[in-house]
């Protein structure tokens, strides 16, 4: 018992036996790593010149380079440094959460006219969940989350720290690389009357694979007669088609078939606010009183965490939502975002295409928003870190916001490659062994690296 | 819309829904929706037009309004009086004589400069940023202190001095369950919610001493002693937090002895390092007296106060260990912790600190802007001492109020007397008796001292 160990310790007097001495934290092991972060670590440790980093998804321009959008810029010049005064701390926290209900639920929304909504600032999509899933804890103690199959890895990590068990609901159908409808309904149906589910409203994470507004409307009707919480994780809000407004669609039908749902919001994509950590809870309540119950009650589950959001994000993401002539510039560069990332996707598939790929990339261009599930296995996406130095989550998700004109075309032949070479390769890639294999194989993808290097690469 | 959130507090005198607290025995939440029908009237929408849609019963409905903060209560309390004498010492924000709240010119500088860079908003890692990290171990450390050489410091960003204290209670929840944090009684207010909310158990040692209106060094030593072999002794490194009563270095060395005894790990909040004397080596003694003796100990720090960056939560928690080997493994699993509660920290306070602490021009000028800011709570205390002993005839020993230190003083005012206080005198303090000093002005000491000595020779 770690107790037993802690008495056998000797007082320590002098910091200079620091080498010997036993340590309180003897019995703390190394974490793993998070497989997203470590993907970029791995990027960043790479010396290869003409790397790519298909890992976070964080949105680069077709230089690679992050981009500090217009709008913040703006935003940025009108704010004074009275920001930092704690006094007007709470005056923009309400305006930013205002502004961010409207642009979800709709600015005429009679949730938000009738102000049926429970909503505070969160550490961007991260920290929303989190305060939801703690909020979820607190009130439904025994209650389970329903998480997609597959879903963004953090989710889970999230509802299990506040020990909140999860199960999944079938999702993604590996074989169309579309969605399995059919099995959706069907676990949707099969769990228990309200049952607490997580959705994701446009470009789901990882598989960008998203429901029609038809099928929408069954999810609806059927959570209604199933009675289930629908919690929704806003994180591509504008980043799907390029409209704000359509990738709001979801909630708007929910909304009008008249649930009560819980919505984390994101600024950290689309208003490329990342680093300063903007979000919003909001939960739909039946009334005002009951909206600053449940805002009271999430505000001290905040308390506890972190007091109060940091405010610079905040007021940033405040003035651009009311400020009418930042938003329009906001609104554009949205779009231009978007529209950047659809055509990545339409390059890389005909890149592929053009090689005489034998297999079909028709979900490259059907699938929606910043990431690709591209349907490589582990062990070609070890391959393409090894051999082309090109990184990407194991699950074989790509972020699309890295594809730039380029490198899509070395993109393009390295993923050609490693899914023409050695078959072997494919089927071990679930086993231990399978690194061993693939070393072997490398000698003969030899030849393919300094292929790789003499591809058409346009510098 | 604060006095409705008061009269609705007051409406429902049930306990707040904290974590103890769940609806025990109330088995019929989830229930709720069965038993009402799902029926729903639905119309159909044309274009704007709203809908009339009975929407579906909320699951939250049996949800109450949870008590209002009493720290922040006082502040929303204050806003509502009209009273043109009314004094606000209530929040720990500090304020100038004008009583106007306060950006140091400093971070006006390093903002602007920031501004003028342009630096892109990615992602930091989830420790935070590496400029940040280095500086703030080196500030509460002192750079040249062997545990940073040795690489023995496990450092990571956290959202001010609340959530830094978050991640230590969740790694000391996660890798030593049942072992008690010891807070001071009293101590600020939401130690205990911390703790409750991460699932550490705690229980507290004796402090404060209202026959002296000082410490209880006794009872606290005592308390130390007794506590299970391996706990957490929460300390305040400087200023204590309400009372403004701080060990004396004697004092200091001898509850190291205690801790080091006991085999306790000494588990400290630096919220004004700076702040209490005005010199930011001077505040760190304690915690680099414990270090020196090569003990491992666990410093939560924030910037909130010092830099005046309370609205961008920027502090850190630092794990100071035996090896640089634990520190990486403690490290991670900090790492760990904060990913799933929000992913990795705000920039924008991560740079203004390290911009101002690595830069010796700016640095220079936080120092001196600090010892103004300590300079004008010290002055205040100075006035407020002599008015109250001037206008006090009684021969009480007011003298409390100069040997504390810091933001706060406890005047040793009992509920009844502090209600008195505000609704007699208009003066806004919490009910434990404490007075925020940097709510303070000069021109106000007066007034102060007549209400204090009213509240307390009039009313029991």
């Amino acid at each position: 018992m770690m107790i037993i160990s802690r008495f056998l310790r000797r007082g320590i007097s002098t910091a200079s036996t620091c080498a010997t001495r036993r340590s309180w934290w003897d019995h703390v092991t190394p974490a793993p790593k998070d497989p997203i972060i470590a993907v970029t670590e791995a990027f960043l440790a790479d010396p290869f010149p003409y790397k790519i980093n298909l890992g976070v998804g964080a949105y680069r321009d077709d230089e690679g380079k992050p981009v500090v959008l217009q709008c913040v810029r703006e935003a940025e010049g009108k704010i004074a440094a009275s920001n930092f005064l704690e006094s007007t701390s709470t005056a923009v926290s309400s305006k930013f959460v205002e502004e961010s209900a409207k642009l979800i639920y709709g600015q005429d929304s009679n949730v938000i006219k009738e102000r049926r909504f429970a909503g505070i600032p969160a550490l961007s999509g991260t920290g929303a969940c989190r305060l939801f899933a703690e909020f979820q804890k607190r009130f439904y103690p025994e209650s389970r989350i329903y998480l997609p199959d597959p879903t963004w890895s953090n989710h889970r990590n999230i509802w299990r720290d506040v020990h909140v068990p999860d199960r999944t609901f079938r999702y993604y159908h590996p074989d169309s690389k579309s969605l399995n409808f059919v099995a959706l309904m069907d676990d949707i149906k099969n769990a228990p009357d309200g049952s607490f589910f997580l959705l994701h409203p446009c470009a789901h994470n990882p598989t960008g694979v998203d429901p029609t507004n038809e099928q929408w409307r069954e999810i609806s009707s059927l959570f209604k007669a199933k009675n289930h919480f629908p919690f929704f994780d806003v994180a591509y809000q504008g980043f799907a088609s390029g409209d704000v407004e359509r990738d709001a669609r979801a909630i708007r039908i929910f909304l009008e078939d008249g649930h009560s749902i819980g919505c984390a919001q994101s600024f950290a994509k689309n208003m490329g606010l990342y680093g300063h950590r903007v979000g919003c809870l909001s939960v739909l309540c039946n009334d005002k009183i009951q909206a600053m119950a449940i805002k009271g009650q999430l505000q001290q589950i905040s308390n506890t965490m972190y007091g109060s959001p940091p405010i610079h994000g905040i007021s940033l993401a405040s003035k651009i939502l009311s400020d009418p002539d930042i938003k329009a510039i906001w609104l554009k560069e949205v779009k231009v975002m978007a529209t950047r990332i659809h055509r990545m996707r339409a390059i890389l598939r005909e890149a592929l295409e053009r090689l005489g790929s034998p297999l079909n990339w028709q979900h490259i261009t059907n699938q929606v928003g910043m990431f690709c599930f591209s349907g490589l296995n582990r062990a070609e996406v070890y391959l393409l870190a090894k051999e082309f130095h090109i990184y990407m989550t194991p699950d074989g998700r790509i972020s699309m916001a890295g594809v730039t004109t380029k490198n899509v075309d070395y993109l393009a032949n390295s993923i050609h490659e490693v899914t023409t070479c050695d078959q072997d390769a494919k089927i071990l890639h679930n086993t231990d062994a399978y690194r061993i294999n693939t070393d072997i194989r490398f000698t003969s993808l030899g030849a393919s690296k300094s292929r790789a290097r003499g591809m058409n690469l346009s510098l | 819309m604060a006095s409705s959130v008061l009269s609705l507090a007051s409406a429902t005198p049930s306990a707040s829904l904290s974590f103890h607290g769940i609806h025990k025995g109330k088995s019929n939440l989830g229930g709720i929706n069965k038993e009402k029908t799902n029926t729903f009237i639905k119309a159909k929408s044309f274009g704007r037009t709203s809908m009339v849609v009975a929407s579906i019963v909320s699951r939250f409905e049996g949800i109450t309004m949870a008590p209002p903060d009493p720290i922040l209560g006082v502040s929303e309390a204050f806003k509502a009086d009209n009273h043109e004498l009314k004094l606000n010492l209530g929040v720990g924000a500090y304020r100038t004589e004008e009583l106007q709240p306060y950006v140091l010119d400093v971070v006006k500088k390093a903002d602007k400069l920031l501004l003028e860079k342009g630096e892109n908003r990615e992602y930091l890692p989830i420790e935070g940023l590496a400029a940040f990290n280095k500086v703030t171990a080196e500030l509460l450390f002192g750079a040249d202190n062997p545990v940073i050489k040795q690489q023995r410091v496990a450092t990571v960003q956290g959202l001010s001095g609340t959530g830094s204290l978050r991640l230590a209670a969740a790694l000391i929840e996660r890798y030593f369950r049942g072992a008690k944090v010891l807070i001071s009684s009293p101590t600020w207010g939401n130690h205990k919610n911390i703790f409750n909310d991460a699932r550490v158990p705690w229980s507290e040692y004796r402090y404060y001493d209202p026959k002296t209106v000082g410490l209880d060094f006794e009872g606290m030593i005592a308390d130390i002693k007794a506590a299970p072999k391996g706990s957490f002794i929460l300390l305040h490194g400087c200023a204590h937090n309400p009372t403004g009563i701080d060990p004396t270095p004697e004092q200091w060395e001898i509850i190291a002895d205690v801790i080091q005894e006991k085999n306790h790990v000494p588990f400290f909040d630096i919220a004004y390092q700076g702040f209490a004397s005005g010199s930011l080596d001077a505040d760190a003694a304690s915690v680099r007296m414990f270090v020196a003796r090569g003990m491992e100990v666990i410093a939560a720090q924030s910037y909130s106060k010092n830099l005046g960056l309370y609205a961008e939560r920027i502090g850190a928690i630092n794990v100071v260990c035996s090896s640089p080997e634990a520190a990486a493994r403690v490290k991670s699993q900090l790492k760990r912790i904060a990913r799933p509660m929000y992913s990795n920290p705000p920039v924008h306070g991560a740079r203004i600190v390290a911009d101002i602490v690595g830069d010796s021009t700016l640095f220079n000028e936080w120092n001196a802007e600090m010892e103004m800011m300590a300079g004008r709570i010290k002055n205040v205390r100075h006035k407020l001492f002599d008015s109250l002993s001037s206008k006090d005839k009684s021969g009480k020993d007011w003298s409390f109020v100069l040997k504390q230190i810091g933001m706060f003083s406890f005047t040793g005012l009992n509920k009844a007397q502090c209600d008195n206080m505000t609704n007699k005198w208009h003066v806004y303090m919490t009910k434990d008796g404490r007075i925020s000093l940097a709510g303070l002005s000069l021109a106000k000491c007066e007034y102060l001292a007549d209400a204090i000595i009213d509240s307390y020779h009039n009313v029991s």
